[in-house]
């Protein structure tokens, strides 16, 4: 694992050097922290004692998890759950759903029927094997999650007059400009030392068909080129308009743009296709969950003290103003650590000092619907992602019910940093004003279109008071193991216990490493 | 004490506290990179800081709670709040990589100053360094 975490480190600091601070941030936001997602390993629950208990904190994917197959394996459990339904994070918003955010502001969402956003969790790269196992064995219905639309738009205010241009203009004429650079190196005998003579001829055969180059190895308008980026006008049927080939962009503008840092967004291991996401909202997992464990949960929950013995553990919780405890043999705790380190809990040193150690990240959703598809009917987008240097940082059109002629719901801001903090600062509706105004920079139909929005900015938001736990890398040297051992008769789970932070895969895997490492202890304890 | 230092900062205190309601009408300063974009203490305070203790500094209650800046006395010597900003405690994020030592230096003088927190006592980026390093 600290390998992983080395090469993240390294290629961030390439990207800060060659890319600034700004793509930097971003890619340590969008890398998905680079942690191998190991395949589902198999439970062993044997000789689980009759009648043993245990106390699950937290009704998110963690917790459910841990209810689910500890449950299946004969124990007895209980969930407290803080909210008045199940999921946390894994969480959908639809027309006619309220939400309070801390501050006292509430929002309703007034999507049309059928659309909706996920303002957590809203993808599943085919490696997370947790997710895919679960949506799997409890018959979630997966669809793909477009995530690389060629057609979507790259968009800077700095360069092209502001003007959004196509992700396969950029694309095709980055790479054939640089494909052509390199291959004039290599005709001019710069590589001779690196390279051997066959190695140089395969290298130009190769570059000429990655990028389109002619017969001398020059990227231009031409049909081969244009059959990457796009013609200027589309060949005909009959007798319409000449077909007509596309000019490249000019190369010192195209470089000078920065346009080229989002190409490999769509290229890494936790984007790259294909990647899911559940059909219909991503609580269908949750929902899945709830159908096996709901009975065991009681909402409305809100924990204010953890203790524990030799012989049992027990948890205060207050519901609707009356103060209740639950007891129970052993204890899974799923609470955001935003939320445990204020919790007085009766653990170690250790374990205290590593809950505390992990503030959580900023992070903000803005989900805006209109009245029509525009981005289908005007655009010919459909799906995937257009990406701005403006503060909602990424414009994320829906990956389902294409060409459908009601209103339509899109991503119009997901962004971490200072853009979080400062959309999360303002009251809701200036968040969606905010967010309007600067989606119409790329998409003029915004003003006329915009129907209604909603937000979540994760620090306001009341039962995770963040988006996810941020380790560095002295934190997990200095307090991880710590933070995943069990503690007497407790131990913690989610994502913040895992190196898939900000992961629903995270949540997964660590609830059932935590539950198999409770279980043998139980037995090895004879108690 | 410099008395001119506090003249101009209660100068500036007294616009800060006209431009509260005029602000809300205002374009928000949205940053531009991976730092904030904005110099005066008030304007980070409402850019950043208010996301958690909220515009009158009066902190939330929600499964946990962020505490209330208003009145609060460990706002009494400057430091305990250059090390909160600078390098976090628990659920409170390090802020030395988004803010320089000015800026720190600027919001703490601002929140030392407001919600019913008298301190006078001023602060320069260079009693912020040697926590945010």
């Amino acid at each position: 694992m600290i390998v992983h975490s080395m090469n993240r480190r390294q290629l961030l600091s390439w990207i800060g050097k060659t890319a600034g601070v700004s793509a930097m941030y971003q890619a340590m936001s969008s890398l998905g922290f680079a942690a191998e997602s190991r395949p589902m390993s198999h439970l062993n629950f044997s000789g689980a004692p009759k009648g043993a208990s245990v106390l699950i904190l937290g009704a998110g994917l963690a917790g459910m998890a841990a209810a689910y197959e500890l449950s299946q394996a004969g124990y007895k459990v209980k969930i407290l759950e803080y909210n008045g339904r199940a999921g946390g994070r894994c969480w959908t918003l639809r027309g006619g759903d309220t939400f309070t955010e801390l501050g006292g502001e509430k929002q309703t969402c007034e999507f049309s029927d059928g659309n909706y956003i996920n303002p957590g969790p809203w993808r599943i790269p085919h490696d997370h094997h947790h997710v895919m196992e679960y949506c799997n064995k409890f018959g979630v219905a997966l669809e793909p999650f477009c995530q690389l639309n060629y057609n979507a738009y790259l968009h800077s205010t700095q360069a092209f007059d502001g003007k959004p241009q196509r992700y396969r203009h950029v694309q095709a004429d980055y790479q054939g400009y640089i494909s052509e650079m390199l291959g004039k190196v290599v005709k001019q005998g710069a590589l001779d030392d690196e390279l051997t003579l066959e190695d140089r001829e395969r290298l130009f055969e190769s570059l000429r068909s990655f990028a389109a180059l002619d017969e001398n190895g020059a990227y231009k308008k031409s049909l081969e080129t244009s059959m990457r980026r796009g013609f200027a006008i589309d060949p005909p049927g009959g007798l319409g308009p000449s077909t007509q080939y596309s000019e490249p962009l000019d190369r010192s503008a195209l470089i000078q743009s920065e346009l080229w840092e989002h190409i490999w967004k769509g290229q890494q291991l936790r984007h790259m296709s294909t990647i899911f996401q559940p059909v219909g909202g991503m609580d269908s997992i949750a929902k899945a969950f709830v159908q096996r464990v709901g009975q065991f949960i009681e909402y409305n929950a809100k924990v204010t003290h953890i203790d524990q013995s030799d012989t049992g553990v027990s948890a205060t919780y207050t519901v609707n103003g009356e103060e209740k405890v639950a007891s129970a043999d052993w204890c899974v705790c799923t609470i955001p650590l935003s939320i445990l380190g204020q919790i007085p809990m009766k653990v170690g040193t250790a374990m205290q000092m590593a809950i505390r150690a992990v503030p959580y990240d900023a992070s903000i959703k803005i989900g805006l619907e209109f009245k029509r598809r525009f981005w289908e009917q005007d655009d010919t987008i459909y799906g995937g992602l257009s990406y701005t240097d403006l503060p909602i940082s990424q414009i994320s059109y829906p990956s389902s019910n294409f060409g459908s002629k009601g209103a339509g719901v899109l991503l119009g801001a997901y962004t971490y940093g200072p853009n979080a903090y400062e959309f999360t600062s303002l009251p809701p509706a200036q968040r969606i004003k905010q967010a309007v105004k600067y989606g119409a920079q790329i998409h003029p139909q915004y003003t006329e279109e915009f129907a209604n929005g909603i937000s979540v900015g994760w620090h306001r938001v009341p039962w995770t008071l963040g988006c996810y736990g941020m380790w560095t890398e002295e934190t997990r040297k200095a307090h991880y193991e710590n933070l995943c051992n069990i503690d007497g008769r407790i131990v913690l789970a989610g994502e913040h216990a895992s190196y898939l932070p900000a992961w629903q895969e995270g949540a997964l895997s660590s609830a059932r490493d935590a539950i198999q490492r409770l279980h043998n202890e139980i037995v090895s304890t004879g108690a | 004490m410099n008395i001119k230092r506090l003249v101009s900062t209660a100068i500036v205190m007294c616009s800060a506290m006209v431009c509260v309601s005029v602000s809300a009408k205002e374009e928000p300063m949205f940053s531009s990179s991976g730092v904030f974009v904005q110099q005066e203490g008030e304007n980070i305070y409402r850019a950043l800081c208010q996301g958690c203790h909220m515009p009158n500094g009066e902190g939330a209650v929600g499964a946990g709670q962020y505490p209330a800046l208003a009145e609060n006395p460990k706002l009494g010597t400057p430091h305990y709040a250059i090390f909160m900003v600078s390098k976090g405690l628990g659920g409170m994020p390090a802020f030395s990589q988004m803010l320089t030592d000015e800026q720190i230096a600027e919001v703490v003088n601002f929140v030392r100053a407001s919600f019913g927190n008298n301190h006078t006592d001023i602060i320069t980026a260079k009693d912020v360094t040697p926590f945010s390093n």
